[in-house]
């Protein structure tokens, strides 16, 4: 193993890793609000919300990631959407990743008893009151740790937007491969720091886990 | 530069053999990370602590890092070490390790959840612990995992675009050669997703008539 070597050119990945959070914190945030959208649609009462949050989880689940950034960056401009390929990146896999949380969130809120909901509608609440007030607060309790583990598929999901240049993690370790023919040893740095960037979100994950659930 | 799909057509024979690729290398990675999966567990558990320590520390490594840095690992390393594999065989042992590392972690729970009576009984019966974890724990253990493999197939299907960065002809390598050619990149991408769209479903299909038949002893 050349540790020289790795000695040299680690710097360049901490900044690739840097690139790699941003698109990280950016895709999961548009995911979160894509999947609350999504599953706001999934369980609306209008059969018209239904169709079109259904018809998005459905492609978006069922299509590659990385033909969706592709279509998304070499097709757009062709639509008129002109994205350069950090933009592309970020738009193209949160919504990806906000198909997945919306099957999450909607899980989650249709295992609540259907009981309760009865009950606080018998106590005169209204339906949005008793979602807010009773179902809601009891199934983000419940979403924290699938989402977590979305969340953790997102982190190891950046690596797509190596295909569109995108000068990430991934990118830098395949262009370092090229240059000094070590694969494995840009592996090793690449991976690492992948491993540190997931055990700390899978940590924070399991501390609010820990915070919010019932006893 | 406006859209115009009536360019697809003439090229419908290079996609629908990308098609055959993609569901060909599905098949293959997916049958890799299946019995992959079940060995890496039986490794995981009850190999000497020797092996065991530093293969779970290798399995660790793979499932946090992305599976495109692997790609690139195994494709470059092995050609690097002096042995250069075509691409597609590089794909399927790169697809099919992936998954196998998460299958065995699902494997492993299961085989654990197995009824400890259930060895016990095997043992009592005169079979060595080996045979005992053949012939009784891991078919139980095996049988109960099916759905959640199931998906990781599904899921392992739209990984294998990926496959296309190594430079294996599939689904998406097909849809850029195309246009490479036409310059129509809106267009076959999105004929690409349909037929991904459409290779899901199918195999969805197959996915749930497996699970039934399978499910149907318990």
């Amino acid at each position: 193993m050349d540790i020289d070597l790795m000695l040299r050119v680690y710097p360049y990945f901490l900044e690739a890793a840097w690139v790699t959070i941003q698109l990280s914190v950016l895709t999961i945030l548009l995911g979160l609000a894509c999947g609350i959208l999504g599953a706001a649609g999934r369980l609306s009462r209008f059969a018209l919300f239904r169709f079109i949050a259904a018809a998005y989880v459905s492609f978006f689940r069922g299509t590659p990631a990385l033909i969706q950034l592709f279509l998304l960056y070499f097709g757009g401009p062709q639509v008129g959407i002109q994205l350069d390929a950090f933009e592309a990146g970020v738009i193209g896999l949160g919504v990806n990743i906000g198909a997945y949380m919306t099957e999450t969130m909607r899980g989650a809120i249709i295992s609540i008893d259907k009981g309760q909901i009865e009950a606080s509608r018998t106590l005169g609440l209204s339906r949005f009151e008793t979602f807010r007030k009773v179902t809601l607060p009891q199934a983000m309790r419940l979403m924290v740790r699938p989402l977590g583990v979305n969340i953790n598929a997102q982190i190891k999901g950046t690596a797509l937007v190596a295909a569109i240049s995108v000068v990430e993690l991934t990118y830098t370790a395949q262009r370092y491969i090229g240059s000094t023919y070590k694969p494995f040893e840009m592996f090793l740095i690449a991976g690492i720091l992948y491993l540190i960037i997931i055990t700390a979100v899978g940590k924070l994950v399991t501390f609010i886990d820990r915070r919010v659930r019932l006893p | 530069m406006g859209l115009d799909f009536t360019v697809v057509p003439s090229y419908a024979d290079a996609l629908l053999l990308g098609v055959l690729w993609t569901i060909a290398i599905t098949v293959a990675a997916g049958l890799l990370s299946f019995f992959g999966g079940i060995l890496f567990a039986v490794i995981a558990l009850y190999a000497p602590l020797v092996i065991r320590l530093p293969f779970r520390f290798v399995a660790w490594l793979f499932m946090g890092t992305p599976l495109l840095l692997q790609l690139f690992l195994i494709y470059f390393g092995l050609v690097q070490i002096g042995i250069d594999l075509p691409a597609f065989v590089a794909g399927v042992i790169g697809l099919g390790l992936h998954f196998a590392v998460y299958n065995s972690e699902l494997i492993q729970t299961a085989i654990i959840a197995v009824d400890k009576g259930q060895m016990e009984a095997a043992r009592t019966l005169g079979l060595s612990r080996r045979q005992a974890l053949i012939k009784v724990v891991i078919p139980q253990a095996v049988r109960d995992v099916i759905p959640p493999i199931g998906n990781m197939m599904i899921a392992l299907l739209k990984d294998s675009a990926l496959v296309s960065v190594i430079g294996v002809t599939e689904l998406t390598l097909s849809a850029q050669l195309a246009i490479g050619r036409t310059y129509r990149p809106f267009e076959f991408y999105a004929a690409a997703a349909v037929l991904y769209y459409i290779i899901n479903l199918g195999m969805e299909a197959v996915i749930r008539r497996i699970e039934r038949r399978t499910q149907l002893s318990r």
